[in-house]
């Protein structure tokens, strides 16, 4: 245990001792922001925050992946990483310490848009369940995303190339379960195959939670999602630490 | 406390360290030595637990390099190649992360800390971010780092690569200050280092080792200092 905690502490403790978290939180609030009021936040007269919860998708496609391509990457392009796993450290370890930590710097992250739901309930009166479960929703898929993320890091040297790789599977990941999509696709792909994609999406499943049904189901696939994509940087870092 | 049996590691088609063997006792110090290329740091970072070897293993302080890895890395300080650390974290935060990974807490950490920052003399640039230290310091850290655990065995990939003759000079003497209960292979390309310091020399060129000897009976041996047996050895003996 003492290896996940070491590396848990440092990575938290890395986030804000550079500038990157700072600039991160201020884009990313600033869009979480922004994003809902262009959609007509206000306009709307309802108190609540779907469009809030609606624009988060869109928004963790490109901010995650820029919180995951660091983790691995950097660490190989430095060399840190032979320190890292000659301490005694094991590579399990050390991917769960960095995953939970950026999970964590993420919901810091998500926790600072409070000024959203405290101006809902200051003009109105919402479901706070409602709320709450749009809040695990976006904490799960941010962890979704996160995972992906982490493991086009530990992939590759090159950040560059890690944020490119992450952000195009997570958009894949969003939009195969957008009904824009799939109504496209209707055309051309057989029933099955259809509800396959549909229900391998982010989208569907952060949908359901944040309408408030918190299903076994819906948290079982972003788990389950998480639990593989760890397992698979696990397995690369370990077959590939070295190259 | 050392003891390599067979040890063999390719990448692609080739063969970085052909089935090499070879012991260091307690009190040694034994001088890694070879062309570059020639696989020195292969060997070490399987010996660390880093790589694992294709064929072959090790026993560090009776532990397996491949069945007991965690057990290795408990007894090993190593020191990599260009002594990599994390530039951002200042050197009081990389050394309690070491510390944190190695599980030395409270009074233990204190005792360590203590020891450690007067040796390594790194108490000026304590509380400074790493990438803001010269080469000298970072190698310093790197060996704080390696030292914090008072570790049985030590692993250092060139340790004196890239400082000045007086930093080269402290490093020695910190190293020699060790020596005496614990088993330290180096890798150099610095023959006077090797003469100064080692108890033992290795020759290795192309994975295989050439020679096996103490640095003195090598220059008895080829009649010629040790830069003239180096050449003799690695380049085939055509300049004999």
């Amino acid at each position: 245990m003492n290896g996940f905690w070491a590396v848990f502490k440092r990575e938290l403790k890395g986030y804000f001792s550079t500038p990157v978290a700072y600039v991160f939180l201020v884009v990313f609030l600033f869009f979480a922001g922004y994003l809902p009021f262009r959609e007509g936040f206000f306009e709307v007269r309802q108190a609540d925050l779907n469009l809030f919860f609606k624009m988060l998708p869109l928004l963790f496609v490109f901010m995650v992946p820029s919180t995951a391509m660091r983790l691995w990457a950097e660490e190989r392009r430095t060399g840190s990483i032979e320190l890292l796993l000659t301490l005694p450290i094991t590579v399990p370890q050390a991917v769960l310490g960095k995953f939970f930590a950026a999970w964590t710097f993420l919901a810091i992250a998500l926790l600072l848009t409070f000024p959203m739901p405290a101006a809902v309930f200051y003009l109105g009166e919402p479901d706070p369940g409602l709320i709450a479960a749009g809040y695990l929703g976006a904490f799960l898929m941010a962890g979704g995303f996160l995972a992906v993320g982490a493991f086009f890091s530990a992939l590759t040297k090159n950040q560059v190339i890690s944020f490119i790789l992450s952000v195009a599977a997570c958009g894949i990941l969003v939009y195969a379960g957008m009904p824009s999509t799939l109504e496209y696709l209707s055309g051309t792909l057989p029933a099955p195959l259809l509800s396959l994609i549909e229900s391998l999406s982010f989208q569907i499943r952060f949908d359901a939670i944040q309408r408030g049904i918190i299903s076994v189901k819906d948290v079982a696939y972003f788990v389950i999602l998480i639990a593989a994509w760890v397992y698979a940087s696990m397995y690369v870092l370990e077959e590939r630490k070295a190259n | 406390m050392i003891e390599v049996q067979q040890l063999t590691r390719r990448f692609g088609p080739i063969v970085a360290v052909d089935g090499i063997s070879f012991q260091v006792q307690k009190g040694d110090i034994l001088g890694f030595l070879g062309p570059n290329g020639a696989g020195k740091s292969t060997a070490m970072k399987m010996l660390a637990c880093f790589l694992p070897p294709d064929s072959g293993t090790a026993k560090v302080c009776g532990y397996d390099i491949v069945q007991q890895p965690l057990q290795v890395r408990r007894s090993i300080g190593y020191l990599a190649e260009n002594a990599p650390a994390y530039p951002e974290m200042t050197v009081a935060g990389f050394l309690n992360f070491v510390c944190d990974a190695r599980g030395l807490k409270g009074a233990a950490r204190r005792e360590a800390l203590d020891r450690i920052i007067p040796l390594c003399s790194i108490g000026t640039v304590y509380h400074q971010t790493i990438d803001t230290l010269s080469k000298g310091y970072k190698r310093r850290v790197g060996l704080a780092q390696a030292l914090i655990h008072n570790p049985p065995v030590l692993i250092l990939d060139e340790p004196t690569d890239g400082l000045d003759p007086n930093q080269k000079h402290e490093v020695r003497e910190l190293i020699l200050k060790m020596a005496k209960e614990k088993a330290i292979i180096i890798s150099t390309h610095i023959l006077e280092e090797v003469e100064q310091i080692c108890t033992r020399a290795i020759i290795i060129a192309r994975g295989r080792i050439l020679a096996n000897s103490t640095p003195q009976k090598l220059q008895a041996d080829y009649h010629g200092t040790l830069e003239e047996v180096f050449r003799k050895i690695t380049l085939g003996k055509k300049t004999a």
